[in-house]
């Protein structure tokens, strides 16, 4: 009920809390070892994402075409194995490599349709980095989203390279965890498939 | 899932309030600490509410918020949003002193001056045009900023998500509203229309997002408790990306 009045101040404070972040990367920066990734090519590797989103949105395309795009997207961008490892759980454990790889290209197709069906909404707002730091053994880089008729909101995006390749695996909306509400989800359709990976695949599929 | 509170310290305690707290039966002053995970003990009744509340949303809430968003202008809505979010301006203003924040109660006093004036009793938000935007405080931020723990997550009949903290804060905000110093009784209602009006509002216009929490997702209560949990503790400044968060890699 009140999200409208919330984004904006949460938006404000966080441009407040800017200037110290700043001295804090700064610092970060210099104790850490060198890294392989670097806070700018973090920070590229989500403007150049965020580009083919609004590339994505604005195209006038149909719905279908743009959940084939964005299914692109996904899988250039994103360290797609990771978080479907992330989103099945203690199942990842136990489940066979053949089963993993059937779940994993479910799960890209899902979340795809998911998240597209989202973005919509996106059509003829913007999303903009404000900034990137080093955060734990990845980096984050702070977007802003601002839409039509709503208070811009905060957007991050997670980015490692230890899959080899600078990919990101998480999404922060103003403070939600996208792999958590994932793994909440498919343990939810896990569940009601009676903990069957190959269950959950087909209803994956299906949707 | 369950996650125990750190017991509490009596350092830092402020105030006799934390009496009144502790008779509430919640943890009390520490400095606020970081929740994290999912503290659900009431999960049995809590579900049953929630399935009370979506028969409202499903039958009363989402066809009239659908209708009314569809037939009126968004401006109706925004107005009447920007017309609550004004008349809960010096409950604000209360909080943001409770909590001993002086720039932000001097910045809300502004907004309520202002917006009260030139923005026709609310009905527009000129303040935000000057720069002074929104900033939303209310009890239960208070009380964390006490260092009363969140407690355990409940889901309210008719309202939604809420915790043990919140609760009592939405109480409290709503009994104690200092608004009724400045508006005689016969005139209240208006900012309970006001309310109903922007909730309505915000249902009809997100309500494809709403949707697909409520009615999409496998377990929709489950994602309603998650995302309200993180999504306060995000404005409460409590960071849940450290504590609510397995590194995938890690793995």
């Amino acid at each position: 009920m009140r999200s409208k009045t919330e984004t904006t101040s949460m938006h404000l404070t966080r441009r407040a809390f800017g200037a110290g972040l700043a001295a804090g990367t700064g610092f970060l920066a210099f104790a850490l070892p060198v890294r392989a990734l670097t806070v700018d090519q973090a920070r590229q590797l989500v403007d150049k994402l965020i580009a083919d989103i609004n590339a994505t949105i604005n195209s006038g395309q149909s719905e279908e075409a743009m959940f084939g795009e964005f299914e692109q997207i996904f899988v250039t961008y994103a360290d797609v194995a990771t978080i479907a490892r992330s989103a099945l759980g203690p199942a990842s454990k136990s489940a066979s490599a053949g089963q993993m790889a059937a779940f994993t290209k479910a799960y890209q197709g899902y979340i795809s349709r998911k998240y597209g069906r989202r973005f919509r909404e996106f059509i003829g707002g913007k999303i903009e980095v404000m900034d990137a730091r080093p955060y734990k053994s990845y980096y984050e880089v702070i977007s802003t989203a601002t839409l039509q008729g709503s208070a811009p909101f905060d957007l991050r995006w997670w980015v490692g390279d230890k899959s080899g390749r600078s990919l990101f695996f998480n999404i922060i909306i103003e403070g939600v965890n996208m792999l958590a509400s994932e793994r909440t989800e498919i343990g939810a359709i896990l569940d009601q498939n009676g903990g069957d990976v190959d269950k959950l695949v087909a209803a994956l599929n299906a949707s | 899932m369950t996650i125990s509170q750190r017991p509490y310290s009596v350092k830092r305690c402020k105030a006799p309030m934390v009496a009144a707290l502790l008779a509430l039966g919640l943890s009390a002053c520490a400095p606020a600490m970081a929740p994290q995970g999912i503290n659900d003990p009431f999960e049995k009744q809590n579900r049953a509410t929630h399935a009370l509340n979506l028969k409202l949303d499903t039958y009363i809430l989402r066809p009239v918020a659908n209708n009314a968003t569809r037939i009126l202008p968004d401006e109706v809505f925004i107005g009447a949003s920007n017309v609550a979010d004004n008349l809960g301006l010096p409950g604000v203003v209360a909080n943001d002193l409770l909590q001993a924040k002086i720039g932000p109660a001097v910045h809300n006093t502004l907004r309520f001056a202002v917006n009260s004036t030139l923005g026709l009793g609310g009905l527009f938000d000129p303040a935000a045009k000057m720069g002074a935007t929104a900033k939303h405080t209310d009890f239960g931020e208070t009380l964390s900023v006490w260092g009363v723990g969140e407690g355990a997550y409940v889901e309210l009949p008719a309202y939604g998500p809420s915790t043990q903290r919140d609760t009592v804060g939405t109480v409290v905000d709503l009994v104690f509203d200092p608004l009724r110093l400045f508006i005689p009784k016969d005139k209240r209602w208006v900012g309970t229309v006001a309310q109903i009006a922007a909730r309505i509002g915000d249902r009809g216009r997100y309500s494809e997002t709403v949707d697909s929490i409520l009615y999409d997702s496998a377990d929709g209560y489950a994602q309603a408790r998650l995302l309200y949990l993180q999504n306060r503790r995000h404005t409460l400044g409590q960071t849940t990306a450290e504590s609510d968060f397995e590194d995938p890699y890690a793995q």
